[in-house]
């Protein structure tokens, strides 16, 4: 038993002495790649050991400024290549998930949309048809522009009610209020209703609008008052601000997280210069949290857009069960493939739209 | 308490002043009281506050309360006309109902396991990606993360067809891997998402303090280990419960995927309890009356959890601030 592990151990070191370039009669092999980690415990100078070893070997050599891999393939290190280097590791583990789960369903999809698609038993039967499914979309289909055109007026119309109110929220349970825990998880509620199956059930039932508005002939009042003219847009304002309330409640946090970062420091420097707390949120708070809201907008655009009781979600969905043909227009998994990369374009417009907006007022103030 | 003390103290000195007719004095007192010293510390400023955070509360405290009331309901209550908010009596049969036919304490262990390491996972991969694209320069970045978004933007119906083939070609269908396996390796439910938060929170983080820990001889993995996730915390623990909550509250993807395995979330496992229930009952029975309120019962014991999660990690958020150490920028 001895033997074997003398012999072990022997084979081992002149596999290192190989890697490592040391002369294969170098007495003690170890002592060598021992000068890397001293001073740190075991497991530490195990583990710089290790990381030596990855970095000073026959394939890959670090020296101070070349890197030399298989022994002939010189590279300067420059500090852009590092950084690239360093970059692309850190979301290599991104790369190499989008390539094994993601690339596949997406262009398989684009693919597709090209293609009249027939499910059967056997599998899935294609017939190429060109662009034929994209202009069938506008030209053919009675439904789908229609449909569409509303879809973006709506959302031209909910998306910033969405962001003003999370950021309203927001600052409010940011404040020293009493029972903040209790209040901040009463805005938590949103999150988990919202993004489970108990909102469809609730809508259906009607407890997502508040039934005082409609009992109490609020809007009635109003309308007897005021006039049509004004109180019907105020009632469909009402409407979906109740409605789009139930879709702020990630946007809600996600702010709140970013006013958590700003230093309150600033602020009590701005109230010593003068500032109002007016002044000190157009100036302190909204520029520092400016880059969540860009994400807040990026989430509720595509949050309310792919929501399964969106209009166009449900239209897509249709389609795509239903296999018929009816003119030059074919429905089927193929024709709603090639629906949603037409809604994808336009959800992705809208919040390049919404972005450069925000982004227009930001460079006005700069300059 | 100090809020009674100082307003009694305050009407003490009010009638004080007004008996000794010193107007003025009052009047500035009581403007003092109103706006305060800078507005926001004023009493106006605080009512304002409370009545927008009761009003904007209410509105999603509703349906939970609709819920609450209605699910104590029995089928009296439910065909009365008179009982509309406050059932008769607390009837917990509802509860017990949906507690037994679930298996609610299994189906609560299945459902965290189902929903903490695929959102462990996530959270962990997205912050290293999150911070590779907010800090390093590297070739076709700005391709690599438009594909990144776009991923997210394209509707998950259309791309469902695809997804499932693949998974089941890669044999990952009903176990727990499909869910882990994409979220390692940051392609989970809305993963994207994620990384777009840690992505603007890593840049929010002033880069002399990233700097000053590479002057001192400190590796790009180390700042990232030990400065830049420190100062991250609120993200951390955004993306984290977000990720709980979707995972946990999916019902269409672990439809899918976990079909035909022992595994199921908890909306899922309600779910196929009420499709039971409709079928052995017809429309119109007595029974069938009662469900909507075992429903709204059922619906609560699943949400419950996550706001107990919620409540004790809300005070987390809190925690990072001050710890920046920044001066003189």
């Amino acid at each position: 038993m001895k033997k074997v592990m003398a012999k072990l151990r022997a084979l081992g070191q002149k596999v290192i002495a190989w890697f490592v370039d040391i002369p294969e009669n170098y007495p003690k092999v170890w002592d060598k790649v021992k000068v890397v980690g001293k001073g740190l415990s075991t497991t530490g100078r195990f583990f710089r050991k290790v990381g030596h070893f990855m970095t000073h070997n026959k394939v890959l050599n670090t020296t101070t400024h070349h890197v030399v891999v298989f022994g002939f393939l010189k590279f300067r290190i420059t500090n852009k290549r590092r950084e690239a280097v360093l970059g692309l590791s850190f979301i290599l583990i991104w790369i190499i998930g989008y390539s094994i789960f993601t690339l596949y369903p997406v262009f398989n999809s684009l693919y597709l949309s090209f293609f009249k698609v027939r499910l059967d038993a056997d599998g899935i039967q294609t017939t190429l048809v060109g662009i034929n499914n994209f202009k069938a979309a506008f030209i053919s289909d009675p439904y789908f522009v229609e449909i569409l055109i509303e879809y973006v007026l709506e959302m031209i119309l909910n998306v910033p009610v969405v962001i003003v109110f999370a950021l309203i929220i927001a600052m409010l349970i940011n404040q020293d209020v009493k029972g903040k825990g209790v209040w901040r998880t009463i805005f938590f509620l949103p999150v988990i209703i919202s993004t489970g199956p108990v909102i469809s059930e609730l809508m259906n039932q009607g407890a997502t609008t508040l039934p005082s508005i409609e009992n109490y002939d609020f809007v009635q009042l109003i309308l007897d008052n005021i006039g049509e003219a004004i109180a019907n847009p105020i009632q469909a304002l009402f409407d979906t601000i109740l409605l789009v309330l139930w879709f702020a409640g990630i946007q809600i946090l996600i702010l709140l997280a970013g006013l958590q970062k700003i230093d309150r420091s600033i602020y009590e420097a701005s109230m010593i210069d003068g500032a109002s707390p007016w002044e000190s949120f157009w100036k302190i708070t909204l520029p520092s949290i400016m880059p969540l809201i860009s994400v807040t907008i990026v989430y509720t655009v595509v949050s309310m857009s792919v929501f399964s009781l969106n209009e166009v979600i449900i239209y897509i969905r249709d389609k795509m069960l239903a296999e018929s043909t009816v003119g030059t227009l074919t429905t089927g998994y193929g024709y709603s493939a090639a629906l949603s990369w037409i809604y994808f374009v336009v959800m992705a417009l809208l919040i390049l739209i919404f972005i450069g907006l925000i982004n227009i007022r930001r460079r006005g103030r700069h300059s | 308490m100090n809020m009674i003390r100082r307003t009694r103290h305050f009407f003490k000195d009010m009638t004080k002043l007004i008996k000794a007719k010193d107007y003025a004095q009052a009047r500035s007192k009581l403007k003092r009281l109103l706006v305060g010293m800078k507005f926001t510390d004023g009493l106006i400023y605080t009512l304002l506050i409370y009545t927008m955070l009761i009003s904007l509360g209410y509105i999603y405290l509703y349906p939970v309360l609709y819920m609450v009331t209605n699910s104590f309901m029995t089928v009296q209550d439910i065909i009365s006309s008179t009982v509309k908010w406050i059932p008769s009596s607390l009837n917990w049969e509802n509860y017990r109902l949906v507690l037994d036919q679930i298996n609610y304490f299994d189906s609560l262990k299945d459902g965290i396991i189902l929903a903490a390491l695929p959102a462990l996972s996530a959270t962990a991969s997205s912050a290293l990606v999150g911070y590779g694209f907010a800090r390093f320069d590297f070739p076709f970045k700005k391709v690599l993360f438009v594909l990144m978004i776009t991923s997210f933007i394209i509707p998950p119906q259309i791309t469902m067809l695809p997804t499932f083939r693949m998974y089941s070609n890669y044999g990952l269908l009903g176990s727990i891997w499909a869910f882990i396996l994409p979220a390692i390796l940051a392609q989970g439910l809305n993963g994207a998402i994620y990384i777009l938060i840690f992505y603007q929170f890593f840049r929010m983080i002033p880069k002399s303090l990233e700097e000053s820990a590479k002057l001192d001889g400190a590796s790009s993995f180390k700042i990232f280990t030990r400065i830049a996730l420190p100062l991250a915390i609120p993200s951390i623990i955004i993306v984290f419960l977000f990720s709980f909550v979707w995972y946990y509250n999916e019902t269409y993807l672990s439809g899918l995927f976990l079909r035909d395995s022992g595994l199921m979330t908890l909306p899922l496992r309600l779910q196929s309890f009420f499709n039971q229930y409709s079928s052995i009952y017809p429309e119109g029975s007595r029974a069938r009356e009662l469900m909507q309120a075992v429903k709204l019962a059922g619906n609560l014991l699943t949400l419950f959890p996550l706001l107990i999660l919620y409540f004790f990690t809300q005070r987390y958020f809190v925690e990072s601030i001050d710890r920046t150490g920044i001066t003189g920028e």
